[in-house]
């Protein structure tokens, strides 16, 4: 009797729980559509923040901000990444712990101490705080995601493969390009993708590193947090959580086709 | 292409962790054991015997083993139902809990800021039944709330994970033995989910114990942790080398964390990635 009962039981939790985190985020969808500024009294539909959002040059120029860093670090570190991945594989075993372990420190390490340390480093060296700055900073706590994407397919592929194709005659080129290449294609795919969404979602980092009068959408969420947040950010915010529930539901589908055939 | 040859392809990977981890730290650890005028000295570190200074790194520590224990105490059943369910085999409602780890979590603390203000949606609801109001937001609950909210997935996943390569015989084994249901799930599962568990409690622990924009955001700024204090000193007051020695102290703690915590986990089963 008791395992009739928990079934229905545990599925109650799950429902409870599923609401205690989305409940907050709909909160702010249904306030995005709110005609009043209020955040407590329903005056009626309106798209009216969503008007004033896409017709706010700090908005505009905070997603822009965030897209170009995102993407352009993204790339750089899985440039950068996956040929050190393949260096590294080709190292003695004890260099390659030894790399390793140095990959992991900003893994490891906390937000607040790879922002700050950064942020000394450029005011040291005497490099103004930018966009590029940002860029940089974004650069470097995006490339151990890269390794340890890439890493693990390189091992399954083995030199074997690669050196099979130059003893059957093909360049080394040839035998990177249409041998090792097409195998760690997989693990280049998910560090790019974990490179670009760190980069997004960091705000931690970028506070510490932009400069003066450069905002990312997060920093500016922060800066208006504490002066009064205006429901433009809940009309930005409700086109993030479409987008994200977008991207992730149509990789969802498709992972779960591939793992099926 | 010879082994030699191939290893140098991972040059600019090693100048770039050089200069961009290396430099950094090292740079932190100069701050941090020198006065502004570059002399040597220990008084960064000591400062954190400072009464403001102590008391925000206890509250810090208070606040993450908090939020730490809470995100437990939630995840665990969660991770339970959906292995006992088969709910997770499906792959979306596990991709439903894991979902808002994907969201900014700026705009996800954003959102408890505009629940739990004074003129917020639940106060507002309150006072509307004719009863008085509450004052949530600004106190170490609405922080621990806004830790827990943030990082549940964190805890979830990990968990999850483990669990699910658990071998089915073994828990029908123990049941056929003669266990009951409180020893399968305690002297058997739980166990074994150890390594899930550690990386889960680091994944919650770390930026629980650093953080200082929830603080900031449901705190009120009355609401003061450690990561406060060195915000404020690289930002506000700008007095780097006292950031520093504080957040020298800060690691210290983050480090022996993680040493405990992965003695647990020795085959990194639980590792995220």
């Amino acid at each position: 009797m008791i395992k009739d009962l928990k079934k229905p039981l545990g599925y109650i939790y799950l429902g409870i729980i599923v609401v205690f985190l989305y409940a907050p985020i709909l909160t702010l969808v249904v306030l995005s559509f709110n005609r009043s500024r209020s955040m407590a009294v329903w005056m009626g539909f309106s798209v009216d923040w969503y008007r004033r959002m896409i017709a706010d040059p700090m908005i505009l120029e905070a997603i822009w901000n965030t897209f170009s860093i995102a993407l352009v670090s993204a790339v750089i570190a899985t440039i950068i990444g996956t040929l050190g991945a393949i260096g590294i594989t080709a190292m003695k075993k004890s260099r390659q712990t030894a790399i390793l372990a140095f990959n992991n420190i900003p893994l490891l390490n906390a937000d607040i101490v790879i922002g700050i340390s950064l942020m000394l480093t450029y005011l040291i060296f005497g490099i103004s705080l930018s966009w590029g700055t940002v860029l940089l900073s974004h650069i470097t706590f995006s490339l151990p995601y890269v390794i340890l994407s890439v890493m693990p397919k390189l091992k399954q592929t083995a030199r074997m493969n690669y050196e099979a194709a130059l003893d059957l005659g093909a360049t080394p080129i040839h035998a990177f390009t249409k041998v090792v290449l097409p195998d760690v294609f997989p693990g280049i795919i998910s560090g790019f993708l974990l490179a670009f969404t760190m980069s997004v979602d960091d705000f931690v980092v970028t506070h510490f590193t932009r400069g003066a009068g450069i905002n990312t959408i997060s920093t500016l969420i922060y800066s208006q947090a504490k002066v009064g947040i205006k429901p433009t950010l809940f009309a930005l915010s409700t086109i993030i959580f479409v987008v994200v529930l977008v991207v992730l539901t149509v990789s969802n589908i498709i992972s779960n086709r591939k793992s099926v055939a | 292409m010879t082994l030699k040859k191939q290893s140098l392809w991972s040059a600019p990977f090693i100048i770039w962790i050089l200069i961009g981890t290396i430099i950094p730290l090292l740079a932190i650890c100069y701050y941090g054991f020198t006065t502004r005028d570059g002399d040597w000295t220990f008084s960064n570190i000591i400062a954190i015997g400072k009464a403001e200074h102590a008391r925000a790194l206890w509250l810090a520590l208070a606040l993450a083993v908090a939020s730490t224990f809470m995100c437990f105490v939630l995840a665990y059943p969660i991770a339970l139902i959906l292995r006992a369910s088969k709910l997770g085999e499906r792959g979306f409602i596990v991709f439903l809990f894991i979902l808002p780890m994907w969201m900014n979590f700026l705009l996800r603390t954003m959102a408890w800021q505009v629940i739990l203000e004074k003129g917020g949606l639940i106060n507002s609801l309150i006072t509307g039944a004719g009863l008085p109001a509450l004052e949530i937001i600004n106190t170490p609950w609405a922080v621990i709330l806004g830790m827990v909210y943030d990082f549940l997935p964190f805890m979830i996943l990990p968990i999850y994970n483990t669990l699910i390569k658990i071998d089915s015989q073994i828990i029908e084994a123990a049941y056929d033995l003669g266990a009951s249901w409180f020893t399968v799930n305690f002297k058997v599962i739980l166990p074994l989910c150890i390594p899930g568990i550690a990386s889960g409690v680091t994944m919650v622990f770390v930026p629980s114990l650093t953080t200082f924009v929830i603080s900031n955001m449901l705190g009120g700024g009355k609401i003061n942790l450690i990561g406060n204090i060195i915000e404020q000193e690289f930002t506000t007051s700008a007095n780097w080398n006292l950031g520093s020695g504080l957040s020298l102290v800060m690691m210290v703690f983050i480090v022996v964390s993680m040493m405990l915590l992965s003695k647990l986990d020795k085959n990194k089963e639980g590792n995220f990635i």
